[in-house]
Formats: C-alpha cells, structure tokens, sequence
C-alpha cells in the first residue's frame, strides 16, 4: 500500500492564465478572467458574463501545431494543460511506467455537435466531428497526442464534480498499487449548450459573480483545463522527484435530496468533508485553508456555507472561492482548484474571495476578500454537482 | 488481505426480453433494420407517475433493471451507485439542442437540460433509493461500463464497500443514428438478426439497453458468480492481443485452457469483426465461442449484456443455441472470458467465476 | 377569467408531462406546489418559461414566481392584470 500520492506535476490553462504560472500571477494581482462573451455568438451575450478563454480554436490549434477544425474545443484544451503537467513532471517517456489517464468532462465534443448539428445532413465538411460527441472521445484524444498506448484510460462525468472525481480515482489507484501514475483532471470548453442550459435554471448572473454575498445574483459559466500528475512513493524514490504536495484525503458522496439543487443543510457536502478528513486521518482542526465550491448560486453558497459550519464548527479556517476569478468551469472546477491548493500550499498563501460586500443573512461566515499570507500544511477543496454529486479533496505539505 | 467481488444479482432490459426473469432468451424478438430499440417493460409497475412525467428513457430503463437488480439481492439501499454510459440520455441532449437551434436559444426549458447530465441516471437513483454514498458515472465510449465494474471491485476488494449497484446505459437516439451511418459506423442498410454477424458490410446495428448488477464481497444465496479479474486497454495493436490476454490469463494462473467459453463483441462490421475472427482461428481456436450483438445491438454499454449473459449462463447452466458461434461443445460452463473492443480501440477483458 | 384558468389547466398539464391529471381534478383556489398538484422547482421554472412564450410576461427572478403560481386563480389574476 502507498503511504503518499505525490503531486508531481500541474498544467492548466483558464481564462486567467494560459499556463500554471499565468494563473498564479493573476491570483496574486487579482485579476478577474470575467467578462463578456466574444468567442461563442449567443442572443444571451448581453445578459451573460463568462470565464472565457481569450483564444480562438484556430489559435489553439496553432499552438498545438494542429490544422484548422481538428478537434473540438476540449480535446484541444485538455491537451495544452496535460502537456504542461507532464513537462513540469519531467516526464519524457509517459509509458516508462505504468500510467493511467483519468479525465472529467461534462460538454465532451458539444461545441462541433451543436454547431454542426444540421450542417452534417448538407455536406461531409465536418464529419471528422461526427463521433466527437462522446465524451471518452476527447479523453483518448489527450491520451493519443501524449502518446499513452495500452493503458487504462477513462473519463469521468459526474456534472461540476467530475475532475475531483478524476482525482480521487486516480488517488486510489495509486494508493492500491494499480498504477504506478495517473493524470488526473478535466476538461470543459464553453458551448451554447451550458450556457443555454444554466439560463434555464436561471442561476447565471448577469454580472461579476460574487459568492457568499447575500445580494449574490449565480454563477458566471467559464471554461479550463486542469490536469495533475499523480505518482506513486516508487516513482517519487527511482526518480527522485520533487514532490509538490500530496493527495491525503478524498470523499464523494451523494445529497440524495434533488436532482440539480443542493439540500438545504448541505447533507451530502457535510458526508463528502468528513470522509476526506477520516481518509487523511486528521481532524477539521488541522485544516489551514477551504478552497470552496462558492459558485455565488443562492442555493450552493447557503447549502455550502451551513455544511461548513456543520463540519467545522466556530473554528472555521480561512475560506473563499476562486470561481470570481475563473468563473465557474464545471468539469474541471476541482482541477483548476486543486492546482490552486497545491500553489496556496507551496507559497504559504490564501486567495481573495473577490466581489464580497455584504455578509449573508443566515450566518455570519465571512470569506477571505484580501490575498493573505499563512503557513498553509493542509487545503481542503469542495466541489459540488448536479445529481447530488459531493466531492471534497485535501491536499497536504507532507505525505 | 483482498476480498473476492460476488455477482449477487442481475437485472436487464434490453433488445431482447431480459426484463422477464423466468425466461432466458426462449422467445428471441427478431428484426430486419440497423437500429433497434429495446422491448419496454411495463414502466408503470416500477414508476410512480409524477416521477416518470419527466423521465428520460434512460432513467426508465434503468429504473427497471436496477430495481430488478435491488430485490434479487435482497437490498434496500447500498454503499455505492456506479454507473456506465457512453452518451447519457442523449435524446434529451440532442432534443435540447434542437430547442437552442430551432428557437435562437429562446423560450428553453430546463428539463431537457437536466436529464442531459452524464449523471443522471446515477443520480436518478440515488435520489429514488436515498442513497447518500459513493456516486460514479463513467463515460468512456465502449469502456463506460467496465471502468464502473473496475471502480466497483477496486473498492469491493480492499473492502471500502461491501454492496456496490454497478450499471451501464445507453439510449438510441434518431440524429446519432443518422450522422453515424454518413461515416460508416452504422450500417446504411437494414440487415436480418441472422445475417448481422456475417453482413460483409461496414458498420453495425445500432442497439440500446440498461443492465444493472449487485456487486458485493459477501457470497449470498443468490450469487451468481465471482469477477476473478479484469483488464482495460485504451489501445492494442492487434498483433499484441493474443500475447495480451495470454499474459492477463497467466497473472491468474489460468492457461486457455481453463476457460469453458469466450464471449466475443463481434458486431458485424467487416472492418473490425477480423479481430474476433483471427482470435477465434488461433488463441481461442480449442476454446468455445459465443457472440451476443446480433441479439442486444452494439453501442457503448452492450458489454453489459455480455455481463448479464455470462451471469445467466452460469446460474441456468444452458448455453442458448443462438450464441454459438463455433461447434465445439460447451455444457455447463464454470469460467467465461468477456473480450470486447470497439473499432480496434478501448479492450477490455472480463473473467468470472461460476458460483 | 374562466376561459384563462380552463386554458392555463390545460397548458399546465402539457407543458408539465401530468399524464394522469384532468383538468376537472384541478380546482381554481387549489395549491400547485407541495401537498396540491405536487409541483415541484423544476416545474416552477418550466412555468416560468409558459409565462414569457404564451402570455409575453418575463420574470427575472425566480422568486417571484413562489406567489404568482400559488393556484390558477393567483396565476389567472397575475396574468390578467399584466395583459390589462
């Protein structure tokens, strides 16, 4: 049995950043990814904002060195950020040991589906995209321009939980001795699809989100990708790697309760918290800093905020949510927010819930609006979905 | 120490009448087209109404064949809910992007948008069960289903669950039938059940099905089997199948020998149904063969009536004739291998264990 | 009025999937949410949409909706006084 999933290695690209480092830059100077739709034309793009990518798919594609309409927007994406994390990782050779690839996606190839939807009855010019609906589909695109042949390769979608589930599957894949290493993350492109979808449960605010605030209006949909390298304490000795944290803890559980609206309590959150804590065998106490779901929905922030307090009681540590500077990227939110952890972690740092003014009425749990500086051992992050699906992540210093 | 993962009970509704436990593939529903939908059981006995009005058949499905599953196990509620799907309730998807193109994204509404979540139908459960545990859904094409039975054992086996609902899904939806036949992937034409498998044609008939299972590690009086191993490959170059499976066999202390039968996913698309056939001509060449797509259609989770077939064979010990795809006597089989793959990618390998 | 509330029973039962319902069964004062109808949010926001395609009335919050759609007769009322 492993002791410790070592993080080895981080790629990202959101609408703050197009790398790992970009990102940390903009949480440190505080800049928002937020703002009007330009990349996807929409009747909604004056009563939307987004976490929008400022590049076309062309643009994407050049850096890949892909020709024009290749693949869809997530593929493309996931690629750039896995790419990332295995450079930062050092790894030459994916296949020298054995590797896995675990992502989470909600919208797969949606954005050619939906654009192509009718065209594919007129001509054969994007047929090429025809069975990139699946959602596996953009999973073993990554795992083709990585070059991962014969291996154990999934995705995961779970709605706004998924890469934490990607996560926490590949955690235990390395715990059991499965696989020697695992990318673990996600990947979600914007399409009209979600942003049509959210619309019509009218939780997308037409403004700057801003979570835990009682005058919060919903979420801002964004897009990313997020992928971490996993390995095992054999890798981490043969390699002699440098360790940039660890996965200690994970729990998923189901709300049970409605079928997109969390409950009132935060029953299923409050499940999720507490088996990621008796996994990492430590107590809330020893939790520095809460990366939360904070998607600025009435609903999750009062479900999310009650289970805080459940869990955690009057010693609730620091806490805000990053989604004011991302927007909220479904899939991949917990992968976004796990590289964010483990930066907090590695930097001794706690982000900025931007946006915060007005503390809510049915508690007095107050975010941290200004970027601190802590000695930060352990983060915990949150991330729930549709389905009920509550997902919680700790990530630590040491093993 | 691991723990042996049990098969203790099976629930399906597919193509073929599976829904109906009494009977095992007696009364075979034939056709003559290259998409075929399942035969649907009297929803109403397992829905109330104000839940079905806004079901997506997916969700109906599976409904039934998970409550099936439930009560032959003898359950009310489990430790875990992890479900396999390649494309979720797709006719709610493609009707809600219908919607979005037909209207200018105006006047939507958001239940299309709901049961378009991948998970669903795991949802869907958990909610109807009041189950607060673990809550999975895979979707990785024609491994959705074998990665949820890989999570399901991997937690069985070093025993963070004790009763796991494992289960796979698809829907049959008009505009993915459609623009998958203009590449080839299903066939452009309609095929008799009896020349499916040797159509000489490219594509396959498009099929759709829900199989539910209780996976535990304590052996009950209703197990059906035991899940010795199982193997998943993204990638394999058919030249290194053979060696593939010989190698998973070997880390079981299994030779070819042992295995009583192997299922086969020959689906009857002339580009890719070589790969059964040269196996079937050499690996498995002393091996019986039995092949099941021509009765459950092929589409991301039909390995789950694979599953569901492997299952019912060993608690019925018959071997229907229809499944054969060689000559070589098979009675009462106690080990079958489930090997399946989709247009070359995505293998996988199954191994159970009669009970 | 009277035609408005038969109309808005019939719309409610298509719109909302209650195969087994009838119009005769939904009485004008009776509440379509919890112990009534049995209407839940997701119904609430799919009334939301009928309000804006069939009568052109937007809500923008979906609070608002919690009073309006009380019953047929609140429903009717707030129709009624919009379109007036």
């Amino acid at each position: 049995m492993n002791r410790g999933v070592a993080i080895t290695g981080m790629g990202m690209i959101s609408a703050i950043g197009n790398n790992v480092a970009e990102n940390f830059a903009s949480l440190l100077s505080g800049r928002s990814g937020i703002s009007k739709i330009t990349q996807i034309k929409t009747v909604h793009e004056s009563e939307i904002m987004v976490g929008e990518i400022p590049l076309t798919d062309d643009a994407l594609e050049n850096t890949l060195g892909y020709a024009h309409d290749t693949y869809s927007r997530t593929p493309l994406l996931g690629i750039i950020a896995a790419k990332e994390a295995l450079a930062q990782a050092g790894i030459k050779d994916v296949s020298d040991y054995k590797t896995g690839l675990i992502s989470g996606t909600t919208v797969g190839g949606m954005d050619k589906a939906e654009e192509y939807f009718y065209d594919y009855y007129q001509t054969d010019a994007h047929w090429n995209h025809i069975n990139g609906l699946h959602a596996g589909d953009s999973t073993q695109k990554i795992a083709d321009a990585i070059g991962l042949t014969e291996s154990f390769v999934t995705t995961i979608s779970t709605a706004c939980s998924s890469a934490a589930n990607a996560i926490m599957l590949g955690a235990r894949m390395i715990k059991s001795g499965e696989l020697d290493r695992v990318i673990v993350g996600g990947s979600d492109c914007l399409s009209k699809f979600t942003i049509n979808g959210f619309k019509t449960l009218m939780i997308l605010s037409d403004t700057y989100n801003t979570p835990f605030d009682e005058n919060r209006k919903g979420l801002n949909l964004g897009e990313a990708a997020a992928f971490l390298v996993l390995e095992s304490d054999k890798v981490v000795k043969n390699e002699n790697k440098e360790v940039l944290a660890y996965v200690k803890g994970y729990g998923n559980s189901n709300d049970a309760y409605h079928q997109t609206a969390s409950s009132e309590h935060g029953d299923g959150a409050v499940l999720a918290m507490e088996k990621a804590l008796k996994v990492a065998g430590i107590e809330p106490k020893d939790i520095d800093y809460i990366n939360a779901h904070g998607t600025a929905t009435p609903n999750n922030d009062l479900s999310e905020g009650r289970a805080i307090i459940r869990v955690f009681g009057d010693n609730i540590p620091e806490f805000s949510s990053t989604k004011p500077f991302t927007g909220h990227t479904l899939a991949v939110a917990a992968g976004v927010e796990a590289i964010y952890s483990v930066l907090a972690i590695q930097n001794n740092i706690i982000y900025p819930n931007l946006n915060f003014k007005t503390p809510m009425s049915e508690f007095k749990l107050l975010p941290q609006t200004t970027l601190k500086n802590k000695e930060i051992n352990t983060v915990l992050s949150n991330s729930f979905g549709f389905g009920g699906n509550c997902s919680t992540l700790i990530f630590t210093k040491e093993a | 120490m691991k723990k042996e993962v049990y098969i203790n009970s099976i629930g399906s509704v597919s193509v073929q009448k599976t829904f109906d436990d009494s009977a095992f593939l007696e009364d075979i529903v034939t056709y003559n087209d290259n998409a075929i939908k399942v035969v649907d059981p009297n929803y109403k006995e397992f829905i109330p109404p104000a839940a079905a009005r806004r079901m997506a058949k997916g969700i109906k499905m599976s409904a039934v064949s998970s409550q099936n599953a439930m009560k032959e196990a003898g359950l009310e509620n489990v430790d875990a809910i992890i479900v396999g799907t390649g494309l979720g309730c797709l006719g709610d998807s493609e009707k809600f992007v219908r919607d979005i193109l037909d209207n200018d994204e105006q006047y939507l509404t958001p239940t299309r948008f709901i049961q378009s979540s991948h998970n669903t139908v795991a949802g869907s459960i958990a909610l109807d069960m009041g189950c607060k545990g673990y809550n999975f859904t895979y979707v990785h094409s024609n491994l959705s289903f074998e990665s949820s039975l890989w999570d399901a054992k991997l937690q069985l086996a070093t025993n963070e669950a004790e009763n796991i609902l494992v289960g796979a899904v698809d829907e049959l939806v008009n505009h993915h039938v459609e623009t998958h036949k203009f590449i080839d992937h299903i066939k452009k034409e309609a095929v008799p059940m009896e020349d499916v498998l040797n159509s000489g044609t490219k594509g396959i008939v498009f099929g759709e099905g829900s199989h539910f299972f209780v996976l535990s590690n304590k052996k009950q009086g209703s197990t059906y089997s035991r899940l010795i191993d199982m193997g998943i490959y993204n990638t394999l170059p058919e030249e290194k199948i053979s060696e593939t499976i010989t190698s998973f066999l070997e880390n079981n202390k299994i030779s070819i020998s042992d295995l009583d039968g192997v299922i086969l996913g020959n689906n009857g698309d002339v580009e890719f149904d070589s790969i059964y056939k040269n196996l079937g001509t050499s690996l498995f060449e002393e091996n019986p063969q039995l092949v099941y797509k021509h009765l459950s259609g092929e589409y991301d989770t039909a390995s789950g009536f694979a599953f569901w077939l492997a299952n019912k064979i060993f608690k019925t010990g018959k071997v229907p004739e229809i499944l054969r795809w060689n000559n070589l006597p098979i009675n009462n089989p106690k080990r079958l291998l489930i090997y399946n793959q989709y247009r070359g990618k995505n293998h996988s390998l199954v191994l159970l264990e009669k009970c | 009025m009277s035609e408005l509330k038969q109309e808005l029973k019939e719309k409610i039962i298509e719109q909302l999937n209650l195969e087994d319902v009838s119009v005769e069964e939904i009485a004008d004062n009776d509440p379509l949410f919890g112990d009534g109808l049995g209407l839940d949010s997701i119904d609430a926001l799919e009334l939301i949409v009928m309000l804006d395609k069939d009568y052109g009335i937007k809500l923008a919050d979906p609070k608002e909706g919690r009073k309006i759609f009380e019953s047929i007769n609140t429903m009717a009322a707030y129709i009624s006084a919009k379109k007036a």
